[in-house]
């Protein structure tokens, strides 16, 4: 959602600040200086805690006094309700803050017209005599209503108009109006409203609706002259410090404190998984049907971010914290020892108790009074439970900037529908907007339901894209490895019967090569034992040929002696 | 012959606007007709005693306040409507 703003060349110097959180933010600095501004809205909406407490901030921060008549309520009442708010009235009461009982009692004797002089002269003398810069008429319609005249209200109302131009004072009228009173029947009976509106400088209206049974209040700059502002309704707060006015986004551009530094997830393999982990300041969205373990990964980061010695906070939306904790020690994850030093805040929020915008804004709170660098929110969906839905998707935008803009690593997990986890979109729409997706699914399969996680995005780290088995125990959280067959990964069972087959393969093959090794090496043996017999063989055949050979000698040796011995017997003679 | 009770009044007014003007004299014909020779009127100008409206309390004008006899009783307005003017008298 954006913010339409008019360009004008007003002058910053011209505002008188409210001191309210957000809504200084709106308007470029605050109510115009020394003009008139209307604060109208129904019964309840804040109007009165709005006037008091800009008087409050302008005396305390400003320096500048205020006086506040009181058409409605008793001062006693009013300093007894600023005190709920811490604001001390009675030390500021005397020289910075006058409070004027303008009450009429309800037994007044009228007879004929009357008007406002009195009390302007009045509170003329007591502006002069305090230096008074601000002014808060709470409640005119009350007065104007004694008139019974339209013409007489209109007087009174241009009376008091020229008597605040001319003071030079910041003033602030409430009236009961608003949305309430302008699609009311009576409005038309009612012209004085827009009457003031037109005089005035600046309008601001405030409603309180209720949307779905959720309450919501919220504020819209209607009119001022001479300056942009804001145009959007901003839901605001009413909590233990008066008004705080949301979602006023500032018109420049978001600052990120980007980094390369890397936070453990909790579960060493998911970090291997992620390059390294998740980065610092990033956004983690972890998704998921009931109980496919997102407050368990959820619980090992707080649990490592509390180990590193990092301040906290962890949101659980309907489901008591401690019971969150309670349940994580199941996995070994032990979180009490960090509650109890102070590191780890738990806030136990109900998302009926009030709209997203109330929520967002008790996180941020929260978040700054414990100085947390880690937040965890558990489920974030919770947010768009309750209220308006329009608001609660740009209310988790407005969440993932702020933990941007402010460096806090933020963990939202987010329970999905069953419609949900076929598209594996989340309520919020936030999926898109998170740094690092992960999504958390059952795989039912051979009869068995296994958690599987997958890394769905993970902005500017390398990660894994396989579809990893989470294994709880309480020893812990861890990934198992990844078994795949015929493109499929296998979980639990299947998975264990696969390792066991890769094991028994692995031993088969041992023994089967030990087995060939000894029938190669018999072979040899008895190859050797072979060559030797051969080798025997032969020397023996070779001993016979020389046996042979020299019989043979021998013997032709002895024809020639017996020849030569018969030529001498025959007297021949030798050859 | 009995005490005769004089009637104090005090009308706060704001300088000399219409409204009163106008309270100023249908105060004294009220009295003139009612009280004669038996009332007082104690005429205080909030623009120029600003203080003292603020002391006093005094929100609308023009402001009737009857001081004695008590009770004290006000009456806010121009005083143009005779009928709660009677209230003075009881």
């Amino acid at each position: 959602m954006w913010m339409k703003t008019r360009k004008s060349s007003a002058d910053q110097s011209l505002k008188a600040p409210t001191g309210i959180e957000g809504f200084d933010e709106m308007t470029g600095g605050g109510l115009p200086q020394g003009r008139t501004t209307l604060f109208e809205g129904g019964p309840g909406c804040g109007k009165t805690v709005m006037a008091l407490q800009t008087l409050v901030n302008g005396a305390r921060n400003q320096g500048e006094p205020g006086i506040f008549v009181a058409f409605e309520e008793s001062p006693e009442r009013i300093r007894l309700n600023a005190s709920k708010f811490g604001w001390a009235l009675t030390e500021l009461e005397g020289k910075k803050l006058f409070l004027l009982d303008a009450r009429i009692k309800p037994d007044l004797v009228q007879s004929g017209s009357f008007d406002l002089s009195g009390l302007l002269a009045s509170v003329t003398a007591k502006a002069k005599a305090m230096r008074a810069r601000r002014v808060v008429f709470d409640a005119i319609d009350i007065v104007l209503a004694l008139l019974n005249d339209p013409v007489l209200e209109r007087r009174e109302i241009y009376r008091l108009h020229e008597w605040l131009l001319e003071s030079g004072m910041t003033g602030i009228i409430t009236s009961k109006g608003g949305s309430l009173y302008r699609y009311d029947a009576n409005a038309a009976n009612r012209p004085q409203l827009g009457f003031m509106q037109f005089m005035v400088d600046c309008t601001v209206e405030l409603n309180h609706e209720v949307i779905e049974g959720v309450s919501e209040r919220n504020l819209r700059v209607v009119k001022y002259r001479g300056s942009s502002f804001s145009e959007n309704a901003s839901p605001f707060l009413i909590g233990h410090g008066g008004l705080q006015v949301a979602g006023a986004r500032e018109t420049g551009t978001i600052k990120t404190l980007s980094t390369q530094e890397r936070v453990a997830s909790g579960v060493k393999r998911l970090d291997a998984m992620l390059g390294g982990g998740y980065y610092r300041n990033a956004s983690i969205l972890i998704t998921g049907v009931p109980g496919t373990a997102k407050s368990t990964l959820a619980g090992a980061f707080t649990e490592s971010a509390c180990k590193r010695g990092e301040k906290t906070l962890y949101v659980s939306f309907d489901s008591d914290a401690n019971e969150v904790v309670r349940n994580l020690t199941s996995v070994n994850i032990r979180l009490a020892r960090f509650v109890k030093n102070g590191l780890l805040r738990l806030v136990w929020e109900r998302s009926i108790t009030g709209s997203a915008e109330i929520h967002l804004m008790r996180i941020k709170n929260t978040a700054r009074e414990h100085g947390a660098r880690c937040v965890v929110i558990d489920p974030v969906s919770a947010l768009s439970k309750s209220g308006n839905q329009a608001t609660a998707s740009s209310v988790a935008e407005r969440l993932l900037d702020w933990s941007k803009t402010s460096g806090i690593t933020l963990l939202c997990t987010s329970l999905l529908s069953d419609r949900g986890m076929q598209t594996e979109g989340t309520p919020l729409q936030i999926s898109t907007l998170a740094d690092t997706w992960i999504h958390l699914s059952y795989v039912v399969r051979a009869g068995e339901r296994n958690r599987g996680l997958s890394i769905v995005k993970s902005r500017g780290t390398g990660h894994s894209n396989q579809v990893r088995e989470l294994i709880l125990s309480d020893s812990g959280v861890t990934l198992a490895d990844a078994y795949t067959a015929g493109g499929e990964v296998l979980m639990g069972t299947l998975r264990w019967e696969k390792e066991l087959a890769v094991r028994a393969a692995e031993i088969e093959k041992v023994v089967l090569a030990k087995q060939k090794k000894a029938a190669l090496d018999l072979e040899e043996a008895e190859l050797e034992a072979r060559l030797k017999t051969v080798q025997v063989e032969l020397e023996a055949k070779r001993d016979e040929k020389r046996t042979l050979i020299n019989l043979e000698d021998n013997r032709d040796q002895g024809l020639i002696q017996n020849k030569n011995h018969l030529r001498a017997l025959r007297g021949v003679g030798k050859e | 012959m009995s005490k005769v009770t004089i009637f104090k009044f005090r009308l706060y007014v704001a300088g000399d606007a219409p409204n009163s003007t106008q309270a100023i004299a249908n105060l004294k014909l009220f009295c003139e007709k009612h009280l004669k020779n038996r009332y007082e009127i104690e005429e205080v100008d909030v623009l120029r005693e600003p203080e003292r409206s603020l002391a006093d309390g005094v929100l609308l004008t023009p402001l009737l306040v009857r001081i004695a006899p008590t009770p004290v009783r006000k009456i806010v307005g121009n005083l143009s409507d005779q009928n709660p003017l009677l209230l003075l008298l009881e």
